[in-house]
This record gives C-alpha cells, structure tokens and sequence, in this order.
C-alpha cells in the first residue's frame, strides 16, 4: 500500500554500444556540485550524460536544511521568527521580511500608517533591485563573463549602502517589523534614493549593451532550456522564471498586497526575442527590464511619501494573534512567497510553514534540462536564480 | 470568481454530503474539510471543471495537531484564469496517515509531498518517488512533529550539542 522509498532511485545505464575496432560507448552518471561553483550554494545535481548530452537530472537538496519551521515553533515570539526569515532568501532579506509582517497583519487585523507603507514598499523594490543585479551578474559568470559582475555590484554596493544607513546591517536586516519598523528612515534617505534611481537609470542600458546583446552570452543562452507555459504553472513556477515563458502574472499586480495598487507600472515578460519562448536568454532579460520597473515605482513611491508618521505607531508589545490561520503570498525577486501560519492564540506560532519561491522553481529542473549539453546545465541552473538558503529552509 | 460556500456546494453535489464539510467559523478564511480517500478525485475535478479551473497549488503543507492526535494536510489552490481561492484540508490519525498523492494533478506537489512525508511521515500513495528530501534518507523520526525527539547519534556523530 504504502510506497516509501529509503534509498534515491536506481539509476539504470544502457548496455555498452560496441563501436567497432574494440572500442565501447556507455552512459555515464555524474556529480555535478555539491561544491560547484555553478550551483549558487550547495545543490548537487545527479546528472546522467550520453556523451555530452544529459539524459536526466535529479537535483539533491538539503545541505542547508537549518529547520526554519521547528525554530520559528520554538521561538515562543512571532517577532523572533523575523531574523530567521531573513536567512532563507538571504540576497532578498526584505522582501522576506515584508511578507511575514503582512501576512501577521492580516490575521492580526493590524493596519500600519501610510508612510511605513511606503517605506516598505520602497525598501524591497530597492532590494528586488539588488537581488536581480546579483542573479544577473552571478548569470554572466556562469557563462563566462567575468566584468559585469563587477559592474553590477558596485551598483548593488549603493543599495546596501542605503540599507545599512538604515537598519544597521548590509544583508540581513531585520528591519521590517510586525505592525511597524525598527526604526525611521534617516533624514537622508530620500535624496539618497532620489541620487541612485537617477544614476542607476542609465547602467541599465550600460548592462544591456555589455551582456544583454553580447553575441556570445546569447549564443549560450537562446533555446537553451526552454520552459513552456503549461509546464511553468502545472510546476508552479513564480516570479522571473514564469514570466519568461510569457506569462503575465505578477503578485503586485494580480494580487496586490501593502500599497502596490497606487503606482503605475508594467509586468514584463518574455517574448522570445533571441530564439525560443521561455529560454534562459527570455528568463535573464525579465529580470533586466523589472529593475528599470522598480525604479518607477521607487520615484512614485519617493513623491507620494510624506514625513509625517511614526513608524512605531501599530508595533504591538506582545504579539497573541486570535486563533485562526492565514495563507498570505507575496512577490519576491524570485518568485510566489508564501507564509502559511496557523495561530493557537498563544505567544509562539503553531505552524509557520514558507513557500520558498526557489524551491518550487528548482523543481521543474529536471523536466527542462533534458537533452541539454553539460555546458549548458551551468546556464539553465543560473536562469532559474535559485538561493540556496531558501531552498532548503 | 466563486467563494468557498458556492464550491462547497459544488463539490458536495458532485462527492456527496459526507465527503466534504465546510469549516466557516473562524475569523479568517473558511475552508473545506475532504475525506482522505477522496482527495485525488477532488482535486482532479476541481483542476479540469468548466468554472472551477484550479490550475495551481499555491502550497502544500502538513500539520501535526498534537492534542488530537491527528495529521493533517492543507492544500491552498488558486485558479490563474478564474481568480479563486480555495483552503482544503485533509486530517487523518496520526499511526495510520495516508492518502493518495495529488503529484500527477499538479506537479508542485510532488516536492511538497515528499518535504510532508519528510517531517511529518504522511504517506501519499502512489507517489513516484516518495523518499526523504531535506533530511539525509537514514534520518530517525520526523523532525516537524511536536512530540518529535532528536536523534543522539547520526552515523557515529553526537546531534544535540
């Protein structure tokens, strides 16, 4: 009846082929990572080759596994359970933040004051910013090109700048409290937002004219890995990924959270510019051109603010949420966040259960890596953008 | 767009009163409680109906409810063309947890299957690769249930430090 499996699956080669003159060809299982420099982390990918060509793909996880879930159930404080989330997607800290603090508002029917609306919204756009010049810099690398790593981070280095004028930290930032923040916003923060949206507007088109339309990245990356439409949404791929199979969904948009339904913007998807719809090159420039969104919403969000608030106003002294449970989604730079917390009406969280963005997307690798060249594992792993942390919670 | 009432309706008309029961007491949003035997049926309808069109689990999770001795499982649906939500729960007893898998329906689940089987030993029959995912596979016990007791040693390694 039951069918558990203690073992992974039994790896069947094909007989040796004779190929004349007593020399003989097989399939060959291989382990790429769990220390490869491709893999973003530690993912090992169980890879069966004929020749140069991949037969399958099983992905292991795990090697980061810090049980998120049973710490956040021991924590005996929702608030605690903040820094902890900070460390699953660990390149998009408030992002993750951000989520957790709407989805404990909404089952504490707390409503936050509008300028710590805005300055959530314009922190983890700032952030969606930094976290896709990461995955598109770590992209190049993967392939081969070495300098616009370097040029998109010292462009990330103002964002973390920003932050740590902020909330102290440069990448885990507890910042982003239930019903408030830890602190206001220092005088500066509007004129230095203001400085960078305005200086990085144009990198933008520098990225492009470096990577974007470099012949030999897209020769790399065109029709490499497709990922068709229906497979993305049976898979539940979210985010970036999905949107480069052309699919117009995006969280702020389609199912708006905090104050996303103020700003104007446009949801950028794939279109097959360079070859197939749904390749790594489709993958890679939504994640471009939704930097150059953020900065609209960043400048509307920047004129819509207004100073007067305190961003403690709503920040409860004890945090007992009413019995009851929420399932509450938020769009990160990688994709659907989903924070499932179930509520018992005492001080520590019952179940706190993420849909971490990375690990579903991670998921449909298998399914898209079929017949791929090695070589080109390394591009399909980097377009998918995974983080580590947050695969394996 | 349907609420959760109307598609209790639905689906007690289409599985019978018994075999789903809806739960619209509490504060937030209500939710439906199916038979395990049932769940691969249920979903299946809901997935390939005209007005339904559930294309997407949003997540899967299992839930240990200690008092009760019960495991259970939730699923969050979400339709991208009809725009509706839907909560569904499966509780089984928690020395006999099984139900059949949902991984050919939509295949999300079949990674968050194997992460409920992973910490909460649910079984979901019929799943093609049921093993362990984020624990090593010759792990002890199911790390997210509350009575859950570590390991004292792992392959001659102490665990509690």
């Amino acid at each position: 009846m039951t069918n558990v499996k203690e073992k992974g699956p039994e790896v069947t080669l094909m007989p040796p082929i004779d190929t004349g003159k007593g020399l003989k060809t097989q399939e060959m299982v291989i382990n790429m990572g769990p220390q490869h420099p491709s893999t973003h982390g530690v993912l090992r990918m169980e890879l069966t080759l004929n020749g140069e060509i991949v037969t399958k793909a099983i992905p292991h996880i795990g090697y980061l596994h810090r049980c998120f879930e049973k710490h956040s159930e021991e924590m005996n404080d929702y608030a605690k359970v903040i820094p902890y989330v900070d460390r699953m997607d660990y390149v998009a800290a408030m992002n993750n933040e951000l989520g957790y603090a709407i989805a404990m508002e909404r089952l504490m029917d707390i409503q936050v004051n509008d300028r710590v609306e805005y300055i959530r919204v314009i922190m983890s756009e700032l952030q969606r910013i930094a976290s896709h010049l990461l995955a598109i810099g770590t992209f190049g690398l993967d392939i081969g090109a070495f300098t616009p790593f370097l040029y998109c981070f010292i462009e990330r280095e103002k964002i973390l700048d920003i932050f740590e004028k902020a909330s102290g930290a440069r990448l885990l930032y507890n910042y982003i409290w239930i019903g408030g923040l830890m602190n206001d916003v220092p005088a500066d923060f509007k004129s230095d937002t203001a400085e960078f949206v305005k200086t990085f507007r144009p990198k933008i088109k520098e990225l492009n004219d470096l990577l974007s339309m470099n012949k030999i990245f897209i020769d790399r990356t065109a029709n490499v890995g497709v990922l068709p439409e229906k497979v993305a949404i049976n898979y539940g791929v979210s985010g970036p990924s999905l949107r480069g199979s052309g699919v117009h969904w995006d969280l702020r948009r389609d199912d708006p959270y905090s104050i996303y339904d103020r700003f104007e913007f446009d949801v950028i998807v794939g279109k097959g510019e360079m070859g197939t719809l749904g390749d790594c090159w489709d993958r890679y420039i939504v994640r471009v051109w939704e930097m150059e969104e953020s900065l609209k919403i960043i400048e509307q969000a920047l004129d819509q603010m207004s100073d007067e608030g305190d961003v403690h106003e709503a920040v409860p002294k004890k945090i007992r949420p009413p019995a009851g449970e929420i399932y509450c989604r938020t769009e990160t730079p990688r994709g659907e966040l989903g924070y499932y917390i179930i509520s018992d009406k005492s001080t520590s969280p019952f179940r706190v259960k993420a849909r971490a963005p990375s690990f579903v997307n991670l998921s449909v690798l298998p399914a898209i890596s079929i017949g791929a060249m090695v070589a080109d594992m390394v591009a399909i792993i980097g377009s998918i953008d995974i983080v580590l942390g947050e695969v394996d919670r | 767009m349907k609420t959760t009432e109307e598609l209790h309706q639905i689906l007690s008309g289409q599985f019978g009163e018994e075999a789903c029961e809806l739960k619209a007491d509490e504060k937030v949003a209500p939710w439906i409680i199916v038979k395990p035997d049932l769940i691969r049926d249920i979903a299946k309808y809901l997935r390939d109906e005209k007005g339904l069109r559930f294309d997407s689990l949003m997540c899967l999770s299992g839930v240990h409810y200690q008092k009760e001795n019960e495991l259970g499982v939730t699923y969050h649906l979400y339709s991208t063309t009809e725009k509706h939500k839907l909560t569904l729960k499966v509780i089984m007893p928690e020395d006999d947890a099984h139900l059949p898998t949902v991984e050919q329906i939509w295949k999300t689940a079949d990674w968050h299957e194997r992460e409920a089987y992973d910490m909460f030993g649910i079984r979901f029959d019929g799943h093609p690769d049921l093993r362990r995912i984020l624990c090593p596979d010759d792990w002890e016990g199911y790390p997210l249930r509350k009575d859950y007791q570590v390991q004292e040693f792992y392959r001659g390694m102490k665990v509690e430090y």
